[in-house]
């Protein structure tokens, strides 16, 4: 397959960007999501790889090869929507054919094609019916064969599970990507949910604002986040973000609440936080653990069951709740004061000012 | 604030019966949830209850007297929709008066002040009181309605849906409003959904609605803990619990096409030679020393936990971890299967049979 290189390739409409210039590579066979809340940019940029939209500057290679001023149908690339483009009028067998039909395949070649996607994903009973006859499960899976049988380089995905319920898209999920783990096909995924992006990606390019905010592997933007934006964005809540004070080599969130940082910290955070010494730590629900002698203490604002565990949610202060993976089986009721203590390898401190990581580094 | 009782509610529209035989009674202060999908007759329990939809049998009761004949305006009833109806051209404080102006109530003005005040601070709308609510986010607006509905202390309050037009993010921190304002003013609260999570995270009981009729009611932990159909069991719990084909012999239990086979000591006399297993995915628990085997097909990191998809035979497990894991695809992996929390189905009626473990 083919790897997709951006070169400053930015989008502008008059004097607003719509994305400032990216620098990205995807290589070939990886699996790429476009994360962000809509309006961020990320459709436009994967329209301007498809060239279905045209670019204000940069430069978009494929291959190596220089596509950026080819027409869509130049680029060799698959396009699979959030709404299924499905002929009403034909069958799913019918659709499925259609475009290696278009492109003058013989039907012997077209047969066998189709028979091995459909084989893929499983398909075979829903080829006489009609695109009204079928579920939207069933009829994104259409959709998605129509695409792989052209086997084209690289295919670019617009938040093709958005319309689906619950059910059916972790389901879909699944199936993209056991789908992208056997064709091994270089895949641009657009979606504005992180728990897609997580579940579905080798490397996440969060964007906001016209801007990638940061590219890194699930891991990397979940636990190392560069900015507040993005460990607000990832993760379902998003990362614990409490405003506390660093004082003779303690974090204050409150008067009864401190966090004293391993010594590997101490020096980083005396140079790179404001004179007032505010600070913001971050850590996820996993990282703080209830412990009756912990060194931090709230009262509960609210208890969640989520089945395998409960999430807690803490006040600590007068303005953050702090949300805590906690055992299922022991209760909290609202109002009761807990203690709890922080997993120091997985406590990360932002500048508040600036907004941006503290680096280690 | 107000009990409702349903007793035996049938609702029909020409042909089709909407509502068969509902009957469920919500105790005062509690936060009730009806759960199930599209169609399954939730948004109609709720106009019965309401008086916007009158039932063809059966009685709608609030703190034990029949309502059947009161109007919606007489039951004193707060509606808060998915879709929020606020007057775009007033202020926020506007909006929340509204309800309290209305020529019905007359309430004096200092008065309806405070109740606004003290209204807009639980749901940390002060700095907006004198926003025009078109210049509102989504969520400030939904938060605006649950205002105007809360702010004239009904008898009872029936949401819709609430959070479904809201984004992810908003629907997790209004899902955490919505529970603390709840369990703090202590108001009856039916609260309708078709997303699992909603109910199982905010309710204090939950009654399952498939086709028209109750499936099962209970507390969160019951519905998950003893799902009474297939049904119940699969629509509770993400990812799904994986529900496998099995049979049984003298004491041990085979799920088909795999080679897992359990020893297991138990009461087995309900339990038919062949039955469907249920088993949640926290209960498919990666350990070295496992006594199953199988292969890693697909991990799906979400952050809090991954799931991995585990084959083993012809069969492939969810199986749920805390936080990231270090395991990769293609790799053995060896499991157990905690059996304090397995499920068993009949093949046939899709219920649960009843199992107690010797111990």
């Amino acid at each position: 397959m083919a790897n997709i290189e951006l070169k400053q390739v930015e989008k502008k409409f008059g004097d607003v960007y719509a994305v400032k210039p990216v620098d990205l590579t995807i290589n070939s066979g990886e699996f790429v999501v476009l994360l962000g809340p809509s309006g961020c940019g990320k459709t436009t940029t994967l329209r301007m790889i498809s060239g279905l939209e045209s670019v204000s500057g940069g430069k978009i290679f494929l291959d190596g090869r220089h596509v950026t001023w080819l027409a869509p149908s130049e680029r060799d690339i698959a396009f699979v929507f959030q709404f299924f483009a499905l002929y009403p009028h034909m069958t799913a067998y019918e659709n499925i054919a259609f475009p290696l039909q278009a492109e003058g395949e013989d039907k012997a070649a077209v047969t066998k094609r189709v028979d091995d996607v459909v084989e893929l994903l499983q398909i075979k009973h829903l080829l006489e019916m009609r695109p009204g006859k079928l579920s939207g499960g069933d009829r994104q899976r259409v959709a998605l064969a129509r695409a792989l049988v052209r086997r084209p380089s690289a295919f670019l995905m617009d938040e093709p599970l958005g319309a689906l319920d619950a059910d059916f898209r972790e389901r879909m999920r699944a199936e993209i990507k056991q789908l992208h783990i056997d064709q091994e096909a270089t895949t641009v995924y657009v979606t504005h949910d992180q728990i897609e992006a997580m579940a579905m990606g080798d490397r996440i390019v969060v964007m906001s604002d016209a801007e990638v905010q940061q590219v890194g592997t699930p891991a990397e933007v979940y636990y190392d986040p560069v900015n507040l934006f993005v460990a607000r964005f990832i993760g379902s809540p998003g990362m614990n973000l409490t405003h506390g004070h660093f004082r003779d080599g303690a974090v204050n969130f409150s008067a009864e609440s401190k966090y004293v940082p391993p010594d590997s910290w101490q020096n980083v955070l005396n140079a790179g936080l404001p004179d007032t010494g505010e600070v913001i730590a971050g850590f996820r629900p996993e990282a703080a653990e209830i412990n009756d002698n912990g060194q931090l203490t709230g009262e509960v604002y609210a208890s969640e069951l989520y089945g395998a565990y409960t999430m807690l949610h803490v006040l600590v202060n007068e303005e953050d709740i702090v949300h805590i993976r906690s055992d299922r089986l022991v209760r909290h009721p609202i109002g009761t004061t807990v203690r709890f203590d922080l997993d120091p390898e997985m406590v990360r401190f932002f500048n508040p000012t600036t907004e941006l990581a503290i680096s280690q580094r | 604030m107000t009990n409702v009782t349903l007793q035996n509610v049938t609702k029909r529209f020409k042909d089709l019966t909407a509502l068969k035989d509902i009957s469920f009674a919500i105790e005062d202060a509690e936060f009730f949830v009806l759960l199930g999908p599209t169609g399954a007759g939730k948004t109609t329990t709720l106009r019965v209850i309401a008086g916007l939809e009158k039932q063809d049998e059966g009685h709608v009761l609030f703190d034990n007297e029949v309502v059947d004949a009161l109007m919606p305006a007489d039951r004193d009833i707060a509606f808060v929709f998915q879709q929020y109806s606020l007057y775009p051209t007033m202020t926020v404080y506007d909006n929340l008066a509204f309800p309290l102006r209305s020529p019905m109530r007359k309430t004096p003005e200092d008065k309806i002040k405070a109740r606004i005040e003290d209204t807009a601070k639980k749901l940390h709308l002060s700095h907006l009181l004198q926003r025009k609510t078109a210049k509102l986010s989504g969520g400030e607006m939904q938060r605006v309605s649950i205002g105007r509905a809360i702010v004239r202390e009904p008898r009872v309050f029936l949401m819709d849906e609430p959070l479904s037009n809201l984004d992810a993010k908003l629907r997790e921190s209004l899902r955490v409003e919505i529970q603390h304002l709840q369990r703090t003013q202590g108001s009856t609260t039916l609260f309708v959904t078709h997303d699992q999570v909603e109910a199982l995270t905010m309710a204090d009981r939950i009654a399952v609605l498939n086709e028209g009729k109750i499936v099962q009611t209970g507390t969160p932990d019951d519905i998950y803990d003893r799902p009474a159909t297939m049904f119940v069991a699969g629509l509770i719990g993400s990812p799904s619990i994986n529900l496998l084909n099995a049979s049984r012999d003298n004491g041990t239990l085979h799920i088909d096409n795999s080679p897992i086979h359990l020893p297991w000591e138990m009461h087995m006399e309900k339990v038919p030679p062949s039955f469907v297993l249920g088993v949640r995915p926290e209960d498919v628990a990666p350990n070295s020393d496992g006594e199953f085997g199988g292969e890693v097909m697909l991990i799906e990191p979400l952050g809090v936990e991954t799931i991995l998809h585990i084959k083993s035979g012809d069969q492939t497990l969810l199986s749920t971890v805390s936080g990231m894991t270090h395991w990769k695809m293609g790799e053995a992996i060896r499991f157990n299967i905690i059996r304090e929390h397995l499920h068993f189905f009949e093949r046939s009626s899709r219920n649960r049979i009843a199992v107690k473990r010797n111990e």
